[in-house]
């Protein structure tokens, strides 16, 4: 799985999560994918089960398929909620795509994936979710390496050179540092950037990125926004 | 069509229902006019007994009783007299029409109604000779020297009327029911028989005939209406059928190709690659494939689902200036890439009650669409996205300069899956367009597709009753 999406170079902090599927192959297969990209994943074959297990508090993540037997996806992430248990909550479904994504959050989930998706995709969304717990939000100044951002005087400065940025360009880079060490999606910054919840057709993002990747790299000599073949973004120094 | 169904029908307890409760006031009313007439009948009677015995007493006053007996006589004789009697004290009848009382009978002074037998003259010989008691009601009263007196009335009058009226009540009532046992069965029946025939047809329909409709028979009737609305849903749910039908075809040919071309990479990668890099190489290709793949079949079931009108509630006020922004800001740099003039403007404002996600969707695609094709021949290529608050509605339109699309493939242009030939090298799924046309609907506006001169006009018109005011 590493090599498919040529992730050796990521140092990810070891995960728990929980997989809470009753498609057996689907659940063994993500529990295999996340095992291999250096997490520990369990899996749960129905709600009820899940909800057993989610309520201990001991994982970092669950992943929760909607629709499953026992007890539905929505009610066990409800029921986790009412019991107090804040572990970040990654939907799966196969249901629709804007509706069913609001009455997912709604009920206490904290990013919702529509199937079929990739693993790669679901795996950046799962990382950043595990970040989130440890939120960076208190903290005005992001440095990464020598790139410094100042979410207060929205300036940012490389090895001391002011660097000049359009508003879009900051709310970018100000994402991928905010997520530094982390693969972001294309879809995960078109949805946290621009706000917009579907799948960006074109390369229209990674123009984006390239523009501002030249004014973060251009006359510095170290790379700092890395392109992760097959999955997205990762900012990080050296 | 067997007469227990008809029993059955609503039709039928509703009319049995109604006759019954008819037919209850009907009695009632007939009743209570009957006996008011009966009691103004036997009043006026009354009225006339105390005539004729004050009459009688002047009569008497100034004739004595050779008087009062002749008098009695000759009023006796007239046709529908009275009945009077002249009686001693001991009961013995001295004069008068009455030829038999009941003893004691006279010992009762004042109003008594009961049977009598009296002389009727002028009536016929069959009315004269029967000496059956007729009721009759009759005053009795005391001579001043003792003897007895009787005044009465033949009560035959009100009892003839009572008769008649029970007879035409009775005959009232029983065509009131076998008018209502008609109506009910021919009206029952009919209604059996509609329900019969939507019966068949639902039948036949269920039965793989789905093209088959309810029979309307062009009456209006509440048949025709409920055969009319179960026809609309027929066509809806055949609609949706199709649809499933039509991507159920278009993933399996449309499909197959990208799917070939996976495999094809794999295979490839497999048999030629000799070091880790390419074989790599190879799985990146595939990856890179199937992300494709994951992207039109989720473009697919999200226009199926929007086709489908379902899945999608969550509305609230868009406003269409920001998001015509929001995405001219998004593909600038792709714009610019590509070589491509994107302006924006002149955008009016206009909010509509919709969904931002989807028009945003939908901008995108166009706009995408547009950036693609816009250009050649040597031309500056150019892309503009306006919005114009126009009577119909707000229309959002983006227009570029390249080679357009003919009148006749326009319609076809907005179908699923279908890339019109000049564009197969040009990269895409081929579902932007119908995407965008889903959305509008969904909006109940509609994807318009003209012609720039040269270039393509995409005007997205909302409807008026989506714009917030």
């Amino acid at each position: 799985m590493q090599s498919q999406i040529g992730r050796e170079s990521v140092k990810t902090d070891t995960m728990k999560i929980l997989v809470i599927e009753d498609d057996r192959e689907a659940a063994d297969y993500l529990a295999k994918a996340f095992e291999e990209s250096g997490h520990v994943a369990h899996v749960a074959g129905d709600g009820e089960t899940g909800f057993a297990l989610g309520e201990t508090g001991s994982y970092d993540i669950l992943v929760v398929d909607r629709m499953l037997p026992r007890r539905d996806g929505l009610s066990v992430i409800a029921g986790l909620r009412a019991r107090g248990i804040e572990t970040p909550v990654l939907i799966l479904s196969a249901l629709g795509e804007v509706d069913d994504r609001v009455t997912g959050l709604r009920a206490g989930g904290d990013d919702y994936l529509t199937k079929p998706y990739a693993f790669s995709e679901l795996l950046a969304r799962v990382e950043v979710l595990n970040r989130r717990s440890g939120a960076k939000d208190s903290e005005t100044v992001y440095r990464v390496g020598d790139l410094e951002l100042d979410r207060l005087s929205h300036s940012v400065r490389r090895a001391g050179q002011d660097i000049t940025l359009q508003p879009r360009e900051f709310r970018l880079l100000e994402y991928l540092m905010r997520h530094a060490g982390q693969v972001v999606t294309r879809t995960m910054l078109l949805e946290n950037v621009w706000d917009y919840h579907f799948d960006p057709q074109t390369n229209v993002i990674d123009v984006h990125v390239s523009r501002l990747r030249s004014k973060i790299e251009k006359g510095f000599e170290t790379p700092i926004l890395h392109t992760v073949r097959g999955a997205g973004y990762m900012l990080k120094a050296g | 069509m067997r007469l227990p169904a008809i029993l059955n029908t609503t039709a039928a307890r509703l009319s049995a229902l109604f006759i019954l409760l008819f037919m209850v006031c009907a009695i009632a009313l007939v009743t209570y006019m009957t006996s008011l007439s009966v009691r103004m009948l036997t009043g006026q009677t009354r009225e006339s007994i105390d005539q004729e015995i004050a009459q009688l007493s002047q009569v008497y006053e100034v004739a004595g009783l050779p008087g009062i007996v002749r008098s009695i006589d000759r009023r006796a004789r007239q046709p529908g007299a009275n009945l009077f009697l002249i009686a001693d004290p001991a009961g013995r009848i001295l004069a008068g029409n009455v030829q038999s009382l009941a003893p004691g009978i006279l010992d009762n002074k004042g109003w008594t109604e009961r049977p009598f037998t009296y002389v009727r003259y002028g009536e016929g010989a069959a009315a004269r000779d029967s000496d059956d008691p007729h009721k009759a009601i009759a005053r009795i009263f005391e001579l001043p020297n003792g003897l007895l007196a009787m005044v009465g009335k033949d009560l035959g009058e009100p009892e003839r009327l009572r008769v008649v009226v029970r007879k035409a009540l009775i005959l009232a009532l029983g065509m009131m029911a076998f008018g209502g046992f008609l109506i009910w069965f021919f009206v029952g029946r009919r209604a059996l028989k509609r329900i019969d025939a939507v019966s068949a047809a639902s039948r036949r329909i269920m039965g793989g005939d789905l093209g088959g409709r309810l029979p309307v028979s062009g009456s209006g009737d509440e048949f025709d209406r409920l055969s009319i609305n179960l026809n609309a849903m027929l066509a809806r749910i055949a609609e949706l059928n199709d649809g499933l039908k039509q991507v159920a075809d278009n993933i399996a040919h449309d499909l197959k190709t990208p799917l070939t071309r996976l495999r094809n990479r794999a295979e490839v990668a497999l048999a030629s690659s000799s070091n880790e890099a390419e074989l790599r190489a190879g799985l990146e290709q595939a990856v890179a494939e199937s992300d494709h793949l994951i992207r039109t079949f989720n473009a697919i079931l999200m226009i199926s689902r929007l086709e489908a009108g379902n899945g999608v509630t969550e509305r609230g006020p868009v406003d269409l200036a920001t998001v015509a922004r929001d995405v001219c800001e998004l593909y600038e740099p792709l714009a610019e890439e590509a070589g491509v003039t994107l302006a924006c403007g002149p955008l009016a404002d206009a909010q509509v009650a919709g969904n931002r996600e989807l028009i945003g969707q939908m901008v995108s695609n166009v706009v995408d669409n547009a950036i693609k094709y816009a250009g050649g021949d040597g031309k500056d290529a150019r892309v503009t996205v306006s919005l114009a608050s126009r009577p119909e509605g707000p229309v959002l339109s983006v227009i570029d300069n390249g080679p357009g699309i003919s009148p006749d493939d326009r319609e076809r242009a907005t179908e699923r899956f279908v890339r019109l030939e000049e564009s197969r090298s040009q990269p895409g799924s081929g579902l932007g367009l119908a995407l965008a046309k889903a959305v509008m609907k969904f909006h109940g506006g509609r994807l318009d597709l003209g012609d720039a001169g040269p270039g393509l006009a995409v005007s997205m018109i909302f409807s008026r009753g989506e714009e917030k005011p």
